[in-house]
């Protein structure tokens, strides 16, 4: 739920990354946050298990600057992956205004992206929204793996299985490398704010 | 969906932190919804913190708490404070959709914060009323 302050001219806007556990959410903020160091001021946050893997969320706050005379502050969020925290997967999503799903490009994993889309369906479902008309990117991890002989789906066949339906724009990336991470951004960012913007005027 | 605050509204709010909660000794005072979006925020001018990433450890913190509530048959946990050797946070739901916090000191009772915050809550939710969304 996007909020828009007309006194400060500032409106924040809720960005979450979803997807199976171990696809790389947490690393594409990761790289973000290396990258855009000088427009975030404060750390990154994140709320993780001993063994490294996101418990709660990650979460970046980042200044995009001016958009129709607004200032505009992305709050970029990860959900965590793993199948049994549902319940704080769902939490994190509420008032979400964008998303990135992070799929991992690994045939091996390919049940579970699949699995993830579809609680991602049910999650929004919850809060009475749409994966029909909320705006979504997809972005297919892990692509450099294929470099070291690891089996790689095709991007068709990604497309098959994840996009067919819901036809949104997709990337194939590397959070590790970053290539096409801010690409993914961008194109968020663009679908966000025009699915808000009548608010702007 | 999203929702817009004007001037006048945010001032209203600004106005009733300052009176009811900063001029009594609190430490850092912020609005925010159930997003984690900042609506408000004021502070005494010594204690700075960084209030995105509390805002939005806040609202899952919060989220989280509720849920377990939940869980044990409650509607909700209608008190939530955390204690710390110096600094101490209190969260007050307004309405369904937003969240007050509350940094303050020792130097201020927890009974007396209490009533000061509910008096501030009835007065935000007046503001809020017409752009609540159940």
């Amino acid at each position: 739920m996007a909020f828009v302050n007309l006194k400060r001219r500032e409106v924040q806007v809720k960005i979450v990354y979803y997807g199976p556990g171990r696809g790389g959410k947490t690393t594409n903020l990761e790289y973000i946050y290396g990258k855009f160091n000088d427009r975030i001021q404060t750390e990154m946050v994140t709320v993780k298990t001993h063994g490294d893997r996101t418990l709660f969320f990650d979460f970046l706050p980042i200044d995009i600057g001016k958009i129709n005379g607004y200032t505009a502050k992305m709050q970029l969020y990860t959900v965590p992956g793993q199948v049994k925290y549902n319940a704080t997967r769902r939490l994190v999503l509420r008032g979400v205004d964008g998303i990135v799903f992070v799929a991992d490009s690994m045939a091996v994993r390919r049940e579970k992206n699949i699995l993830s889309l579809k609680n991602l369906h049910e999650n929004l479902k919850n809060y009475k929204k749409s994966i029909f008309s909320i705006p979504l990117v997809f972005q297919y991890n892990k692509v450099d793996l294929a470099e070291q002989g690891i089996p790689i789906l095709p991007f068709a066949t990604m497309e098959k299985d994840l996009n067919s339906q819901l036809k949104r724009p997709a990337f194939e990336a590397s959070a590790v490398t970053g290539t096409n991470i801010v690409p993914t951004l961008k194109k968020i960012i663009t679908m966000t704010m025009s699915s808000i913007k009548d608010e702007l005027k | 969906m999203s929702y817009t605050l004007g001037q006048q509204q945010l001032d209203s709010i600004d106005e009733i932190l300052q009176t009811d909660l900063i001029d009594i000794g609190v430490h850092c005072v912020f609005l925010i919804d159930m997003s984690g979006n900042i609506i408000a925020s004021l502070d005494d001018g010594e204690n700075k913190h960084d209030i995105y990433s509390l805002a939005a450890l806040a609202a899952g913190n919060f989220g989280a708490v509720s849920a377990m509530a939940k869980i044990v048959g409650e509607g909700e946990f209608s008190l939530l404070f955390h204690k710390g050797k110096k600094e101490n946070i209190h969260f007050s739901k307004v309405l369904t959709e937003f969240l007050l916090i509350t940094l303050f000191g020792n130097d201020l009772s927890l009974g007396f914060l209490r009533l000061k915050v509910a008096e501030s809550v009835e007065k935000i939710k007046k503001i809020l009323e017409p752009i609540h969304t159940p």
